[in-house]
């Protein structure tokens, strides 16, 4: 039986509108997963702390308020100072489609607009966390 | 994970790195057949760390607790180990782990370590599985850990119940503490503490308390301290931290924190030794699979018989030098 | 009426009979909120109802068909388009093209530093400076915000909650210099921060001294600034965190009601402040479900303040609100089509008798909204108020069977829901304990899985899927780092040029005031007036209110 992912959900920055974070952390658990709920008001330190100490295979990031720009690749960055550069990055929000194109080119996964689905984010994340594992064993 | 990187994941550990503590906890948590070898290795360093459970009814305020409690350690110079267990949904498999978003402000402390755990439904895994965990922390250094369980389950009771001492946390108006009974709660208790003081039926909680204690019969001396909190304005937790340490101190020198910790290492042999033998039996010897077959022909069939059947089947696949 | 108003029970028998054979199409009949649809309502549903007593005129208790006798035969609302971005100066220049166009009042968006009380330099405002809204450190930015406008000739709204009333005396004090006097100034600050607590989670500081500071400028309100409502009591942020209609209607009203008895518990007389409490609701997609939940918001509040809270004002009877389309109904998919949806939720508002009404531009899934979008989003409103016809009676959907129905319908849950409150000890109490805040968590997941599953339809999303959006590919606004490096270079200059020690006095005189129970309104004034920067005021009323954290929430 394969080990359930284990999940970081968390809000980076000052915006409080969670009501995406919490239907995700719901969807998630709902999907087998382990859902480490990081919270509102976080900074990308205190997220990458958590997911360090979680060691978590994923961190889910909500970002509704336009600073996705900056908030992404930080996490990104600091997971792999840590030494936690296999982490999948992902998440969602307001963040326009050429956004996310360069969020990708700086080392996050696939980022999901408005109108994604609960089911797009968990078979993705399924799939990719599996891809990841599997490469991993056979190093 | 290479056999090198394994093994050097313990003294990156030791040296108190923070990523190779959390893989060290990941592959304890999944039972990963390496683990044991590397506690062979290290167990001799383990107990300098004090264990303390902190477990009770959903809504106590137990995270809260816990993070006054760590931060007034904290300014006291201690380091900080904290394992907050929550319940596996039985229905999806999954988990929402919501208690170390309470603990805001322990967050970047490089002295707080706060991992959380699921409990996983696996049948007496998680108790093996937590301890496990814990002495990971207790290898990197950390000197005061906290495990924070929802007392609800035999098996988080357990927990609490294999730290070195185990405050058992109640609030008033919560009506639990026939709950609490139960659960067998009132038992495990080396101190109750009644948090969310502010909320009436304060005194009627805790003459309830001494009520159950009176009815044990312990004598006085022995019994339990009840302390009142309200920890999510401070008030209570210092006194808490004192009475804990003053236990702690008094049980080391008059021998009960040993015994203890003696009758928690021999229960945790056995639970060990009863998850490999079942493992062993359903398992590796394939004897679920033959019992399901069998069920799978219908019923009524002999319960005792099939058992001593399997029984024997094992016994046998095991002299028969199978080097599993 | 007509004369027959109850259909003769052989002809209701026969349409039942009909109806029971005939058969529906394949959808789930009910609001986006859930609730079942019923599929026709006759007279007979709404015969416990007293035309008099329950639904009366407008203008006269308890305010059903609107708070104004002749609503809009006599004014129509206004036309006031929620905005703000960028810098002080980018935003003033939005408000003189708004102006230009036809806009009739202002509204302040802020940028999410300034609502969570920190300065465009603070490290934790890093990427965040002046993207959902304008940035305001300092009574410099206040001027510059609303240089060429005359604030004694214009009333604005300023959605600003957990430090509206330091951002209120920056206003204050910048009309002032403009030579205007407190008493001529109208407008409303948001200032809602229990629903803060509840939804939108942009809270500073525990509730007890939150309440205080917002119990201080309805004080200062009544007695020096009568023209402004000091709180919009807001429905809006509630629903689209994910609550339904009729948990939008009971959380706004309890929360008003939890104001008004603060105010009371302060010594002020009911009629003293309730004239100028105002309301803030969503227009969502659910055409009638909107129109009920309006006019059922009237009625509950009238009687209520009347019966329980002793208003003897027509003023403090009648709520007031202004109403924002649905953010949430819009999608990223085939944009064009929010006008459409931002055109009938606009009416809905409307026809339940919104006294001011923001639409939002098609844009605003993907950014903040471009210049063209927003005045597509105000003609919205001029073409349903001159075009229409809807503007030249007054609540022409009273009388509907079904409207009344679903009115009472609406009042009836929102009594339930008040109930349930109460039975938990009340609005803060509740609160603490995070049940609001579970029940709308409970009520998005829900409407989310009903979306997948298809129970709800969003056209272009799950329904009439284009898997190439030529449409999508809009131009849309961006707003880029040099905003943030203009605002913290002009922090660094202010910070030059001010009287450091006007400031420190300043900031000593709301730490004192702060201990005690003086208003701090005169307090955050003089700090205004000295420069002193919000993040300096509000550090102050961090260190003597402490910071709230979220109880659990799942």
């Amino acid at each position: 039986m394969d080990q359930p992912i284990r999940v970081l959900v968390a809000k980076p920055g000052l915006d409080g509108h969670d009501r995406g974070a919490k239907v995700v952390a719901a969807a998630l658990r709902d999907a087998g997963m382990e859902v480490i709920y990081g919270g509102l008001h976080q900074t990308p330190e205190a997220i990458a702390e958590m997911a360090v100490q979680e060691d978590v295979e994923v961190v889910g990031l909500s970002v509704l308020s336009g600073a996705h720009m900056h908030q992404f690749p930080r996490v990104v960055e600091l997971l792999a100072a840590a030494g936690a550069g296999h982490v999948l990055v992902t998440g969602g929000g307001i963040i326009p489609a050429e956004d996310m194109a360069e969020l990708a080119r700086r080392g996050t996964g696939r980022l999901f607009g408005p109108g994604a689905t609960l089911r797009e984010l968990v078979d993705y994340i399924r799939e990719e966390v599996g891809r990841r594992r599997t490469a991993a064993r056979s190093d | 994970m290479t056999v090198a990187a394994t093994s050097g994941l313990v003294a990156r550990v030791r040296a108190g790195e923070e990523l190779a503590c959390a893989r060290l906890m990941s592959l304890a948590e999944r039972g990963d057949p390496r683990f044991g070898a590397l506690h062979d290795g290290f167990f001799r360093e383990l107990g300098r760390a004090r264990r303390v459970g902190i477990t009770g009814p959903p809504g106590a305020g137990k995270s809260t607790l816990v993070e006054s409690l760590a931060l007034h350690w904290r300014g006291a110079g201690r380091t900080l180990g904290i394992v907050a267990v929550d319940p596996t949904s039985p229905f999806s498999g999954g988990a929402l782990l919501g208690d170390r978003v309470r603990m805001g402000r322990l967050a970047l402390d490089k002295g707080v370590f706060i991992r959380s755990m699921a409990t996983r439904g696996v049948f007496g895994g998680l108790a093996r599985a937590t301890d496990d965990v814990v002495d990971v922390l207790d290898l990197s250094g950390r000197d005061t850990l906290l495990i924070e369980t929802v007392g609800v389950g035999q098996s988080e009771v357990d927990i609490a119940r294999s730290a070195d001492l185990t405050v058992v946390v109640l609030h008033p108006g919560g009506g639990d503490t026939i709950q609490a009974m139960k659960a067998g709660l009132m038992e495990v208790a080396d101190l109750y503490l009644v948090n969310k003081s502010d909320l009436p039926g304060l005194d009627r909680l805790v003459q309830q308390l001494q009520d159950i204690l009176e009815l044990r019969e312990i004598p006085p001396g022995e019994r339990p301290p009840i302390l009142t909190s309200c920890a999510s304005e401070g008030r209570g937790v210092a006194e808490l931290a004192t009475a804990l340490d003053a236990l702690l101190e008094a049980r080391a020198r008059d021998g009960r924190l040993a015994r203890r910790r003696s009758e928690n290492f021999d229960r945790r042999v056995r639970r060990l030794v009863d998850g490999r033998l079942r493992h062993d039996v359903w398992e590796a010897e394939g004897l679920g699979t033959l019992l399901s077959a069998r069920v799978a022909q219908g019923l009524p069939q002999p319960a005792y018989g099939l058992s001593d059947e399997i029984l024997s089947l094992y016994r046998n696949r095991r002299t028969d030098g199978d080097p599993r | 009426m007509t004369s027959r108003t109850t259909a003769p029970a052989s002809l209701f028998d026969r349409w039942s009979e009909a109806w029971s054979k005939a058969g529906q199409r394949d959808a789930a009949f009910e609001t986006v909120s859930s609730a079942p649809v019923r599929p026709l309502v006759t007279p007979q549903d709404v015969a416990g109802t007293d035309w008099e007593r329950d639904i009366g005129f407008p203008g006269q208790f308890p305010y059903t068909r609107g708070p104004y006798v002749s609503m809009y035969r006599g004014k129509l609302w206004t036309m006031r388009q929620f905005s703000g971005f960028g810098s002080a100066s980018d935003t003033n220049a939005r408000y003189k093209y708004l102006l230009e166009h036809g806009q009739d009042g202002l509204s302040v968006a802020f940028d999410l530093p300034t609502l969570m009380g920190y300065d465009a330099d603070h490290p934790r405002s890093a990427g965040e400076v002046g993207r959902c809204g304008v940035a305001v450190s300092s009574l410099r930015d206040m001027e510059v915000l609303f240089d060429g406008i005359a604030l004694k000739d214009i009333t604005t709204s300023m959605t600003i909650n957990s430090p509206a009333a330091i951002i209120w005396a920056m206003y204050l004090v910048t009309a002032q210099k403009q030579g205007a006097r407190l008493d001529q100034l109208g407008g409303t600050t948001q200032n809602d921060i229990l629903k803060e607590y509840i939804a939108q989670k942009e809270y500073i500081f525990p509730p007890q001294p939150s309440m205080r500071l917002v119990v201080d400028t309805m004080e200062f309100a009544a007695r020096h600034v009568p023209r402004w409502h000091a709180i919009s009591v807001s429905g809006y942020h509630i629903r689209e965190a994910g609550s339904t209609a009729a948990q939008e209607l009971a959380f706004t009203l309890a929360d008003g009601f939890a104001y008004v008895e603060a105010a009371l518990a302060r010594g002020l007389q009911v009629d003293e402040f309730a004239p100028r409490l105002s309301f803030f609701f969503n227009s969502h997609v659910d055409f009638f479900e909107e129109i009920a939940k309006f006019r059922a918001a009237r009625r509950i509040w009238a009687r209520r303040m009347r019966d329980r809270y002793g208003a003897r004002d027509a003023r403090s009877q009648t709520l007031r609100f202004h109403t924002q389309t649905a953010g949430c109904s819009l999608t990223a998919q085939q944009p064009l089509n929010n006008i459409v949806r931002t055109t009938w939720e606009a009416l809905a508002g409307v026809l339940g008798g919104t006294q001011s009404l923001h639409t939002n531009s098609m844009d605003e899934t993907l950014a903040l909204p471009t210049e063209l979008a927003v005045k597509v989003a105000l003609r919205t409103q001029q073409l349903i108020a001159y075009e229409s016809g809807v503007a030249n009676t007054i609540d022409p959907l009273a009388g509907s069977w079904f409207v009344e129905d679903l009115t009472n319908r609406m009042e009836a849950e929102a009594n339930a829901i008040f109930a349930r409150i109460d039975e938990l000890g009340g609005v803060v109490p509740a609160l603490e304990q995070g049940w609001f805040q579970r029940e709308i968590g409970k009520a998005a997941y829900k409407y989310q899985r009903e979306l997948e599953a298809g129970r709800q339809v969003i056209v272009g999303v799950n329904k009439f899927v284009e898997e190439d959006d030529a449409d999508q590919k809009l131009e849309v606004l961006k707003i880029t780092e040099q905003t943030e490096k203009d605002c913290v270079a002009g922090l660094a200059a202010l910070r030059r040029e001010r009287s450091e020690a006007k400031v420190r006095a300043a900031l000593e005189r709301i730490r004192g005031d702060a201990g005690s129970s003086v208003n701090l309104m005169p307090a955050f004034m003089q700090a205004a007036e000295s420069y002193a920067t919000l993040g300096e005021m509000v550090d102050v009323l961090r260190g003597a209110f402490g910071t709230w954290r979220e109880p659990s929430v799942f």
